[in-house]
């Protein structure tokens, strides 16, 4: 758990963050999204000190940062950031194991570690465990970037921008992927992006910041549903809002008795995908499935319902 | 055609000039035009560089040969304190041979371990050259007959004192270095004094030594005990460790300067200690820029070090400025001739280093 009480960071006659509190819940991810000069990152960096704060405070499960020693405040959070930040003259493996090695780990606990993260990250590790950077792919350099900041088991997490400068279609992948590890490890996450659309897939709370100021820290659905400010709304953007509001909506939640036909659709999938796939295939209803097995089916009209009703 | 050698009735005379085929007898001047245009010839095959310098050569060997026999041969008609000598044909022979030898070199790209290997060889063989003797009728050589153990001295003083100045140098640079890349303030006031000290000729710098060291030599309790003196090695020391600061430092603020920020703000995100970081990231990560700027520092203190001879910090300037008053050519040549070489074995020695750093990213285990 992160919690940030009234923290504030004044570069001479400029406030870069004004007075934030917010409080990050053990095993979430919450984003905070902004756009540049919103004083995201700085917010970020003053969590584990590389930017000290003017007043306010940060406890970490509890522990004022305040009063541990910066380098061991930040072995304990792992961190990773844009444009990875990876060793060019270390292998893969020696830069996965740089913080076990700072902890002073084993160098078989460490070996084991990298291995284990390589293939969580579907790396062969027989394979990646030599190279070097650059001979990665973006993509790969990125992951390698994300294991780093996890090989300690830190329970905190920082990410400031990790997926910034992957394509659209790698991107959508290392969020799945970093969506799937966190619940698999109930990581507790703060990430910095730029990226509404980011933050609302990723994020089980969004933080909204402008110009300093936390305008408003809600779960997506309600961030979607009642923007706060006109900032906020401008953020989500007004002709994307309906179709954000059903990308957060599970089809289980208005499946429906009824015969349909054609291809089913799950009842995990999100009301966006359901409306893609009715609208595409020219159907009415689409057939629902859980574990297989057909439970009933969801109508256009009822999408078309749900999303009148966001708005 | 131009003089090939030179034969003098004694060392310090006008001598008179020699053409090629006046040199040694028919056979040896066949063989050595022979080899020159057969190896100017393989030079001149653009796609197979191998041959080409397998042509320098065969074109190097061709004219040494001319000059022992031909040395041998003058001198065996001549009076006894007469010398042989290489001339302006023979260099413009051996200065365009080498080119090619360089040129094809460099085109080769050979790897670290085969430019090691070639200079080995080369030096191998210039070593066997030296020691067959056959060069021993040949002025510079007659000069070091001569002198054989005070060339060695003279060596060992100019190895010490272009060495010892950069190991001082890069004892004070790195640590003035790296303070300098972490505060703008001392760097503002650091590189602009080691700029003027650069600018100083050379000349002057060992001069101003002379008056400064003997002040410290005549008024520190003990300096003159461990040698500081106004002439002599510690000036001479003095004067080429200040020449050396500038590059090592600027080019360790350069080479700490150039890493990318990413890099840096993970290694301190993750929990480095400042010390960690730049043990483990920032120098390791410098070291091919701040490896070029010792190999430029090595060069030009070896240079350099032949003024050291002047104000008697002894080394191979010794000879030159032995030379220079006595109008002995010989003996100049005989402190500049090892001084290039060394220059030139140092230079390549030191491109292998850098070279090997670089790529130590792609071969390292983890």
């Amino acid at each position: 758990m992160i919690e940030i009480d009234a923290l504030t960071k004044v570069y001479g006659d400029t406030t870069a963050v004004d007075a934030v509190s917010l409080t990050v819940d053990t095993a979430t991810i919450t984003a905070v999204v902004g756009t540049s000069g919103s004083g995201k990152t700085t917010l970020l960096r003053m969590i584990n000190r590389l930017v000290e704060p003017t007043s306010g405070s940060v406890r970490i499960n509890g522990e004022p940062a305040g009063e541990m020693a910066p380098h061991l405040l930040r072995r304990r959070i792992g961190y990773a950031i844009q444009g990875h930040g990876l060793f060019p003259h270390h292998s893969v493996a020696r830069n996965i194991g740089a913080v076990p090695r700072l902890l002073g780990w084993s160098r078989s606990d460490i070996r084991a570690r990298v291995d284990e993260l390589l293939t969580l990250f579907d790396m062969e590790p027989a394979s990646f465990r030599d190279r070097f950077p650059h001979e990665l792919s973006g993509g790969q350099q990125q992951r390698v970037g994300v294991a780093r900041a996890l090989a300690s088991r830190p329970d905190l997490m920082l990410m400031d921008e990790p997926f910034g400068a992957l394509d659209p279609i790698i991107r959508a992948r290392a969020q799945d992927d970093l969506r799937q590890i966190q619940r698999k490890l109930g990581s507790t996450i703060m990430l910095v992006t730029h990226d509404m659309e980011e933050a609302i897939r990723l994020g089980d709370k969004v933080a909204v910041m402008d110009d300093g100021r936390l305008l408003q820290y809600a779960p997506p659905a309600e961030i979607v549903a009642d923007p706060a400010t006109d900032f906020v709304a401008d953020l989500i953007g007004d002709t994307e809002r309906p179709m954000r509001f059903l990308s957060l909506v599970p089809v289980s939640e208005i499946v429906e008795d009824g015969p349909a036909d054609g291809t089913a659709i799950d009842s995990g999938a999100s009301l966006r995908d359901a409306l893609s796939a009715s609208l595409w295939t020219d159907r009415e209803a689409l057939p629902v499935t859980r574990d297989g097995t057909v439970v009933g089916r969801v109508t256009l009209e009822a999408i078309r319902a749900r999303a009148a009703r966001a708005s | 055609m131009l003089p090939f050698g030179v034969i003098r009735e004694n060392r310090i005379v006008l001598g008179e000039d020699v053409a090629l085929w006046a040199m040694a007898p028919p056979w040896a001047v066949s063989v050595t035009l022979a080899a020159v245009v057969a190896g100017l010839a393989m030079g001149l095959v653009r796609s197979r560089q191998w041959l080409r310098f397998a042509g320098s050569l065969v074109g190097v060997g061709g004219i040494v040969l001319t000059l022992t026999i031909g040395a041998r041969a003058l001198l065996a008609d001549a009076g006894e304190l007469a010398r042989v000598s290489p001339a302006i044909g023979f260099w413009l022979l051996l200065l365009a041979l080498l080119l090619l030898m360089a040129d094809a070199l460099s085109a080769m790209r050979p790897g670290p371990g085969a430019r090691f290997a070639i200079l080995v060889g080369l030096l191998g063989a210039f070593g066997a050259l030296l020691g067959s003797g056959a060069l021993m009728d040949l002025s510079v050589m007659q000069e070091y007959a001569g002198r054989a153990a005070s060339f060695w001295t003279a060596a060992q003083r100019h190895v010490a004192l272009a060495i010892g100045s950069l190991a001082a140098a890069a004892l004070v640079g790195f640590p003035l270095g790296i303070l300098c890349h972490r505060r703008a303030k001392a760097r503002g006031a650091v590189l602009p004094v080691l700029s003027l000290l650069q600018t100083i000729p050379s000349l002057a710098m060992f001069g101003l030594m002379i008056p400064i060291l003997s002040w410290v030599g005549a008024s520190v309790p003990g300096a003159r005990a461990i040698g500081i003196a106004g002439i002599g090695f510690a000036p001479a020391f003095l004067a080429l460790f200040l020449y050396s600061l500038l590059p090592v430092v600027s080019n360790t603020v350069a080479g700490l300067g150039t890493l990318p920020p990413a890099t840096l703000e993970a290694a301190t995100g993750m929990g480095m200690t400042t010390r960690q970081r730049l043990m483990r990231v920032e120098l390791p990560l410098a070291l091919p820029v701040i490896l070029a700027a010792i190999r430029i520092v090595l060069v030009q203190n070896i240079g350099l070090a032949v003024i050291a001879g002047l104000i008697g910090g002894g080394g191979f300037g010794t000879f030159v400025f032995q030379g220079l008053n006595q109008t002995a050519t010989d003996l100049i040549l005989l402190g500049a001739l090892p001084t290039v070489l060394m220059a030139i074995v140092a230079g390549v020695l030191m491109d292998i280093c850098v070279d090997l750093t670089r790529r130590a990213p792609k071969g390292a285990a983890p």
